[in-house]
């Protein structure tokens, strides 16, 4: 009898491989489409957006990009045709509408806004994180499990149970709409997942590496610098990540507690679509841009990403 | 280079002691061995010395100067972790001049010591290479190369072949006694493999559950062991061990074991009636039918030039090492003659080595 078998017992059959592919293709695109709508209606124009049936082939304006970044008035054709000829592609596209731009709109603070309080309480919580994290795995913490719960135990309330209160709070301080109020609180919040995350991260560099180091003369301090940072990495990187996600999509504390000068993107885009008619193609233009960071930062930091997410499954 | 002085050296964690009031010296330039099972507190009267944990009480001295609170990086000391510790981010030449950029070291000089260091390990063909391609036995050597290139005052080693291949083991075990024979550096070595610590060590401390059972050199621990831990520990197969009872005189030359007379070592003290135990090493039993001590052959492990023969008496099996040219079929009745020379005798409830001529002999061949 041969002990040779037709197929090995590990690998996927060719035809599990096929499901597996099929159900990856059908997540994919069910996934990618409401941004394949985006992007499309941020190139429609208004009446295009809202045709129906919807129109898949259309032909592209960039009257949603025009709108979201100016404030316009609407003028007589007898005013407008008064007027020079257009100064710009803008000037041209919102003429057709018999309007004329009054200004920029307050998007691109908003958008400035969100770059500073997301990257700005991102590296505040890895910051923090990583130096508690390295405490909590090196040294005997008193207390340490109780603490670290007590720190995860800052994520089970839901945002709006403590948002009045931060609200009554930062009103009375003089933290509310300003950016550092939002970088202080979305760190705070952020802290805890950073605290866990890489904990575990360090906890899985050996603590050989340090020791030799200290040994070989350096302090603690720079041990920790020359030897554990170069290789906690790879779980900085993932843990900024989901810090970054966390504090550029935040809606519900930005909403309630910045109104004006500190006002982050996600509830300013909803106001959009207020002012004369539904201007959905401004919106979804709005949606573009603000996906854009996140998209480039994920792409570039995909593989810790990836690590991040599956860490502790795979021992090295 | 320095000798390392440990006076009663004793570390607790919480209720559980790990070391317990270990004394010892390491002689400038020596190779000392610390050897014991895992979990006997060798590792960490090693971090001890490293500066790594902190005892609970005691003394180190390095060179005569006293240590024993002072930082890791102030005792000018090298270790050699089990897991090599290289650091994954660096190179070959990174890792091995590390310490020396520790120093604030010109890099100029730096190149030239690290260079100088890796020619003595022979790796200096590795120098640009990234530290995570290597071999085993490379890793090895760059570990040991940053633990030489800063001349320490003395080099502390932790199971550092522990993750070798055998192959590698049995090269790096001469390598690094080659090392030490040229460099001379007070070594302390810790492992729990017998075989490296008989091959390498100048002396050796055998620990037990926190306690030094004997130090001396390798023939002593092994010809003379102090305790019946040290004995079954040290050697393959272990010592065996026949009860016997009664108490010692003073100048006895014999003991009744199983009914036999044996000659042994004129006992040099007294011993209050107790459960005694004859130890006798493998190789000092001779098949010999005029003897009164007698047994079944259990089993043999022939091992090419010797064979190892489970031999069952009265008290259990005990192992002889015979010529491998013996023929024995299991089930057949043997006498064993035993060398009266290099018998010991021990006391059972202590497990302590009682003493006898063998070990004044021994004495008066160390002085004389």
């Amino acid at each position: 009898m041969s002990l040779t078998t037709a197929h090995s017992v590990v690998a996927p059959s060719a035809n599990s491989k096929r499901i597996a592919g099929a159900i990856v293709v059908g997540y994919a695109l069910i996934s990618i489409v409401p941004l394949l709508w985006i992007f499309a209606t941020s190139f429609k124009t208004p009446p295009d957006s809202i045709a129906y049936p919807p129109k898949i082939v259309f032909q592209p304006s960039l009257e949603g990009y025009c709108n979201l970044f100016t404030t316009r008035t609407r003028q007589t054709p007898e005013y407008i045709n008064s007027l020079g000829p257009a100064t710009g592609l803008c000037d041209e596209t919102v003429r057709k509408r018999n309007m004329v731009i009054a200004g920029p709109s307050n998007f691109l603070p908003r958008f400035v806004n969100s770059l500073i309080i997301a990257f700005g309480s991102t590296f505040c919580a890895v910051f923090l994180g990583t130096l508690s994290a390295y405490g909590f795995s090196r040294f005997k913490v008193p207390l340490a499990d109780d603490l670290l719960f007590f720190i995860l135990s800052t994520r089970f309330m839901p945002p709006i149970a403590v948002a009045i209160p931060i609200y009554l709070m930062y009103r009375e301080i003089g933290l509310s709409d300003t950016a550092l109020g939002m970088i202080l609180l979305y760190t705070a919040v952020n802290v805890s997942l950073a605290v866990w995350l890489l904990k575990g991260f360090i906890d899985e560099i050996p603590r050989e590496y340090e020791e030799a180091a200290m040994i070989d003369g350096y302090t603690r301090l720079q041990a920790f610098w020359r030897t554990v940072l170069p290789q906690a990495t790879t779980g900085i990187a993932a843990t900024a990540i989901f810090c970054l996600i966390f504090a550029w999509n935040e809606y519900a504390f930005a909403a309630l507690l910045t109104s004006g000068t500190a006002q982050t993107a996600p509830p300013f885009i909803p106001t959009i679509i207020g002012e004369g008619g539904q201007d959905w193609p401004a919106v979804a233009a709005g949606t573009t841009i603000f996906l854009v960071p996140i998209l480039v930062f994920t792409i570039l930091l995909r593989k810790q990403l990836l690590r991040g997410i599956t860490f502790g499954a795979v021992r090295k | 280079m320095a000798e390392i002085r440990v006076q009663n050296l004793r570390k607790a964690f919480g209720e559980f002691v790990a070391v317990q009031d270990s004394n010892f010296v390491v002689e400038d330039g020596e190779f000392f061995v610390m050897l014991g099972p895992s979990g006997c507190g060798k590792t960490t009267t090693l971090r001890m010395i490293a500066g790594l944990e902190l005892p609970t009480g005691g003394k180190i001295l390095l060179g005569g100067e006293d240590v024993t609170m002072r930082r890791a990086r102030e005792r000018d000391i090298a270790f050699v972790f089990q897991l090599f510790a290289l650091y994954p981010h660096m190179n070959v030449r990174k890792n091995i001049g590390f310490p020396l950029l520790a120093q604030g070291m010109a890099s100029a000089e730096i190149r030239a010591r690290v260079e100088e260091t890796a020619k003595l390990l022979r790796i200096d063909h590795l120098l640009d290479r990234s530290v995570s391609g290597l071999a085993g036995g490379d890793r090895q050597r760059v570990a040991l190369g940053r633990a030489i290139v800063r001349r320490p005052k003395c080099f502390l080693m932790d199971e550092p072949l522990g993750t070798l291949d055998t192959e590698f083991r049995d090269l790096m075990v001469h390598e690094l006694r080659e090392l030490h024979n040229r460099i001379h550096a007070t070594t302390v070595y810790v492992t729990h493999d017998q075989m490296e610590a008989m091959s390498m060590a100048d002396k050796i401390a055998v620990m037990n559950h926190g306690v030094i059972e004997q130090f001396g050199s390798p023939r002593e621990i092994y010809d003379r062991p102090a305790t019946m831990f040290v004995a079954d520990f040290i050697g393959s197969p272990p010592m065996n061990f026949l009860r016997f009872g009664g108490g010692l005189a003073r100048g006895a030359k014999e003991i009744v074991v199983q009914g036999a007379k044996v000659t042994v070592p004129e006992v040099r003290e007294d011993v209050a009636p107790a459960d005694m135990a004859l130890g006798i090493r493998p190789e000092h039993i001779r098949f010999d039918d005029a003897s009164k001590l007698r047994g079944a052959i259990y089993g043999t492990e022939y091992l090419g030039t010797t064979q190892i023969v489970a031999v069952e008496t009265a008290d259990g099996v005990i192992k002889a090492r015979v010529p491998a040219g013996i023929h024995l079929t299991p089930g057949e009745q043997v006498g064993l003659a035993l060398s009266s020379a290099r018998l010991s005798l021990f006391e059972k409830g202590t497990g302590r080595a009682v003493r006898t001529a063998m070990h004044d002999q021994a004495a008066e061949a160390r002085h004389g």
